[in-house]
Order: C-alpha cells, then structure tokens, then sequence
C-alpha cells in the first residue's frame, strides 16, 4: 500500500469513527443548549483531561512547534511547559473552577451569559460573544487553510485547495451538527489518546535510530541549541509567549466553555493534579525531535514540516504518513470545538439576547446546530479569499483573547467591579491590542507607547495590566447601575 | 460556639494556609525554566541538563497540585477549604 492510499485511508477511518461516535452521541442527547453545548456537565476525567489536551495542542504539537524547535532550539519546550503545564493549570483552577462553580449554580453556558448575568447588562454579553467571534472567525480560517493544504499536499495535488478544503468544511459541519459537545469529547479523547501514544513511538523509534550513529543522542543536539538561552530566546521574549498564549488560551471559547464541563469537583481535583503530567510527556518528545533534525543536518524547504521529514528519514513510509494523518484529524478535532464554541456564542448571546427572546429551548437547539454550519462555511468562503487583514487578526488571536481575562478575572473576584468598568476594561485593551497590531508605532520620548515589543515584552503581555489599570480605575469612580447584581456571584459561592 | 476563639484560630490558619500555598506557586511558576542554569550547556545522557531539570519540576508540580487538590481544594476561590 502506498502512503498517500495509508494517509488518506486513515483520515477516512478517523471521519468514519467520528461519524459513529457522534451519531451515538447524538442519540444520548437531550435536544437542548445546555446537553448540546456541554454535554449536561457530565464529563468524567480521562475525557476531560483528554478533550482539553485536544482541543488546545491539535497539529500544533506535530507541525508549528517542532519547526520552532528546529530553528530555535529545545528551549521551546521549557516555554510551552510554563504556559501550559503550570500557568494555565494555575489559571484553570483559579478562573475555571470559580466559572465551574457558577456556571453549575446559575447555569451560565458562555463566558458572555456570564458576565451579562452579573452586572444586568445584555451589551455587555453581547461585546464579549462579539470581540470573542471576531478573533475566533479568522483563527477557524487559518484552521481550515491548514487542512485544505494539508490535504493537497498528502495526494500530490491530486486534491485541489477548494475541494480539500471544502471537504474537510462539510465533514465538520454534519459531525458537529449531529454531535455537539459529547461527541466532540469523545474523538477528541480517542484521538487524544492515539497522539500521545504515536508521537512515543515515533520519538523512541528515532531516538534509536540516532543513538547507532556515530555522534549519538548527543551529537544530535547542535552546540548552539545545549546552552539555555541565547539566540531568539531571551527571558522576556520566553515570558512573553508563556504568559501571553497561557492567558489568552483560558478566554479562548472553545477551551473557557470547557470549564464548565466537569461533572463534579473530584473530577476537577484529578485533573489538576494529572495536567502538568499530560503536558510535559507530549511536549518533550514532540520538540525534542524538531532540535534533533537539525542536528543530524535535514533541510527544511520552505513551507514544509520537519517532523514528517525525520519520520521519512528514519522509519518506513507508512509510519510517517500515519504519523501526518494522526496530525490532519488533529487539526479536525480542534476546529470542530471551535465551530461548536462559535455556534453557541452566536446563538446565546448574540441570537438570543438581542433578535429573537422568546426562542424556545427546542427553538435554540436547532439554530445552535444551523449556526455551526453558517460559521464554518463564512470560514470556508474565507479560506478560499483570504483577505490579509483578516489572517492577521487569525494569527494575533491569542493576543486579542489575552486581553479579555483581566476584566474577567476581576468581575469574578472583585466585588467593587462595575458596568461602566468592565466596558472600559474589555473595549480599552481591545483597542490598544488592535492598534499595536495594525497601526503605526508610536513612541514618545523613546519610551514606546504603540508598539509590538516594550523593550522586549509583547504587547499582548502589557495589555493586561493595563486592563487591570482600566478596570479598576473606572470602577472605582463609578456606581454600581440599577441592573447589576453583585451578588450573583457570591450567593452562587454559598449555595455550594 | 464551645470554643469562642475557634473563629480567630481558623480565620488565622487559612492565611497562612494561603501564603504558604501562593508561595509555592509562586516557587513552582518561577523555577519551570531554570534561570539559574542561563548559558550552561552541560549535557547529561545526550540531554541538556536543564531539560532533565524541567522534566523533573513537572513531576514536582503534579504531585505539589496532587497534594493541593487533596488537602486545601478551594483555598482563593470560594475563601473556604472544601
């Protein structure tokens, strides 16, 4: 059998099992937003633990991180182990199970029905949904260029962009359509499972390989690429990514949906515990393999990975190409979380509040289902135009979803937090971060006041005191309005 | 209430329940890249030492966030242990 027949026969085994999986989710679902979109807050651990992990890596972990190790060094694994093993472990205990908390008492669905909820405040609810579909739409975008790429360059270019693309749009849309959040988590934990185990046997495989050689695993490891630090990693630069991609990954929809899904606070005790586990046994191999084919000396062509080129080199062909569809239905099971996250952000919060109030729950399901298909096909009709601006945004999305959980944070803990502040919060970062992406710089007195690096901190990073600034501040100096409920939140904390 | 200072007691053992658990995040955030090994290049096994030292800080933070989740789940979220 040849690769191309292997890879493509996997991607269709993977579409085929997904199907299955989602239409027995379909019919253990109840057809209404909360089962649809959270699967009635009943996940156990190994799948919450498993749908989170891949949700969040997908083919990042195959593709765009071992290049960055290729070219950077192994450094990249000390970075992603901060921002996700012990920062967004940190931040999923102290912003998501205070959301678990009250999501489970009040029974909030979305990060904006939330907030609305608290301060009495239906803008609100809808700015949030609407700064979160304005990131999330290009970041789904780039999702499906990736896939449609992918696919034309598994047969050759046998596949045309369009059709790979729209192919890879349409099986999404029937599989979330029919499943929603159960079936989702359940391929994601299959596949969860599958890449962790394929990307240890890949890493011992080479690594074996390596050690026969002459120079060994050390000599596989360039002297530039032994010494900690040096080259693109400064600390700032290292602190950066860290704090800016952990941060915005927690306000990410289709990951701060996810914290509403435990089914109880063992599950969530579990998880804690087992995550920096989880992170550090997929990021080490994945990265180590990126830094080991530079050292063995493979070019990389422009455009390519240089994980499937160090599989090629070193196991048999069947092996990489599983090794690439493992990494295509891993770029699946991320965009169909997003598509999901999308649908219910339009649908709660944007649909509901503001066209249509009196929808009925039965009303509200089928229009979360009808609102994936709309969302991945504005995406798919994107992907075949791609304007630049709208990639840009699609590429600086963690920076813009960063920029949202100061203000959250605040609301949750902060008593004193008020309407007027939370606006003032979510609006002034969002501008500041917009500008410092597409406007000119600007400095004064040497000191940058617009700019993509503060002496050598990204802007994304010092958006958040800022938002914290601004929050605050303007809470400070305004009144509680009449519609606010400050006590939303903490009537929530006693009940439990 | 049996004992009237029990409030006092329990209000001050979760303070430092607190400081003690915000400092080893603290600690565990701070050290996940071993800024004390900047530059070095020792290697150890074909690997850099400070690769084997962050393997090593995640198990340390798996079994810290274990002992956590078990003995003062709760502590900054809802002010009580639960």
């Amino acid at each position: 059998m040849s690769g191309v027949a292997l890879e493509l026969g996997v991607v269709a085994g993977y579409m085929v099992v997904a199907l299955a999986v989602g239409l027995v989710a379909y019919r253990v679902t109840d057809r209404d937003a909360e089962d649809y979109y959270l699967a009635g807050r009943g996940l156990g651990t190994g799948v919450l633990l498993f749908t989170t992990f891949a949700t969040l890596l997908s083919a990042f972990t195959f593709f765009a991180g071992p290049n960055i190790a290729y070219a950077n060094g192994p450094e990249w694994i000390l970075v992603m182990g901060l921002m996700d093993g012990v920062l967004f472990g940190l931040l999923w205990y102290v912003l998501g199970y205070r959301q678990w908390l009250l999501g489970k008492a009040n029974g909030y669905v979305t990060l904006g029905e939330m907030l609305g909820d608290r301060f009495g405040s239906r803008g609100l609810r809808g700015l949030v949904a609407g700064v979160s579909i304005f990131w999330l739409f290009p970041y789904v975008m780039l999702q499906q260029i990736g896939a449609g790429e992918a696919l034309v360059g598994l047969t050759g270019g046998a596949v045309p962009y369009w059709a790979g693309a729209g192919f890879i749009t349409l099986f999404m849309v029937v599989y979330v359509a029919i499943s929603g959040m159960r079936g989702v988590a359940w391929t994601d934990t299959l596949q969860g499972v599958f890449m962790l185990g394929i990307t240890w046997v890949a890493f011992v495989w080479v690594a074996a390989e390596i050690a026969g050689t002459t120079g060994g695993l050390a000599g596989a490891l360039p002297t530039e690429f032994r010494a900690l630090g040096g080259g693109a990693y400064s600390p700032q630069w290292m602190l950066s990514q860290a704090i800016g991609i952990a941060v915005g990954v927690s306000m990410f929809p289709q990951v701060n949906q996810r914290f509403f899904v435990a089914d109880s606070k063992r599950t969530l005790k579990r998880t804690f515990a087992i995550w920096p586990l989880l992170v550090v046994l997929l990021f080490v191999p994945a990265f180590l393999m990126g830094a080991w084919a530079n050292g063995v000396g493979l070019p990389l062509p422009d455009g390519e990975n240089i994980v499937p080129i160090l599989l090629s080199e070193y196991t048999p062909g069947w092996f990489a190409a599983l090794v690439v569809a493992g990494a295509l239905a891993a770029m699946m099971s991320s965009s169909d979380s997003m598509l999901l996250s999308g649908s219910s952000y339009f649908t709660r919060d944007i649909y509901r509040p503001f066209v249509n109030a009196d929808a009925t729950a039965r009303r509200e399901d089928t229009l979360g289902r009808v609102g994936v298909a709309a969302f991945a096909v504005a995406a798919f009709g994107g992907s075949l135009l791609r304007p630049g601006s709208l990639l840009e945004v699609g590429s600086t999305a963690f920076g813009g979803f960063a920029q949202l959980a100061p203000p959250v944070a605040l609301a949750m803990y902060w008593r004193r937090t008020t309407k007027a502040g939370m606006f003032a919060g979510v609006l002034g970062t969002q501008a500041f971060y917009l500008a410092t992406v597409f406007g000119p710089p600007v400095t004064l007195a040497g000191v940058p006041i617009i700019a993509s690096s503060y002496f050598g901190w990204f802007a994304q990073v010092v958006g958040l005191p800022l938002g914290v600034v601004l929050t605050v501040g303007v809470s400070a100096v305004t009144a509680p309005s009449d519609t606010e409920n400050a006590s939303a939140y903490v009537d929530a904390l006693r009940a439990d | 209430m049996i004992n009237p200072g029990w409030d006092a007691y329990h209000d001050s053992m979760r303070t430092w329940r607190a400081l003690g658990w915000g400092g080893c995040f603290v600690v565990l955030l701070g050290l996940a890249v071993p800024w004390f090994l900047w530059r070095s290049d020792t290697l150890v096994a074909g690997l850099p030492v400070w690769l084997w030292w962050h393997i090593a800080w995640m198990g340390v933070t798996a079994l810290a966030f274990g002992a956590f989740a078990r003995r003062d789940w709760g502590l900054f979220v809802t002010g009580e242990r639960q």
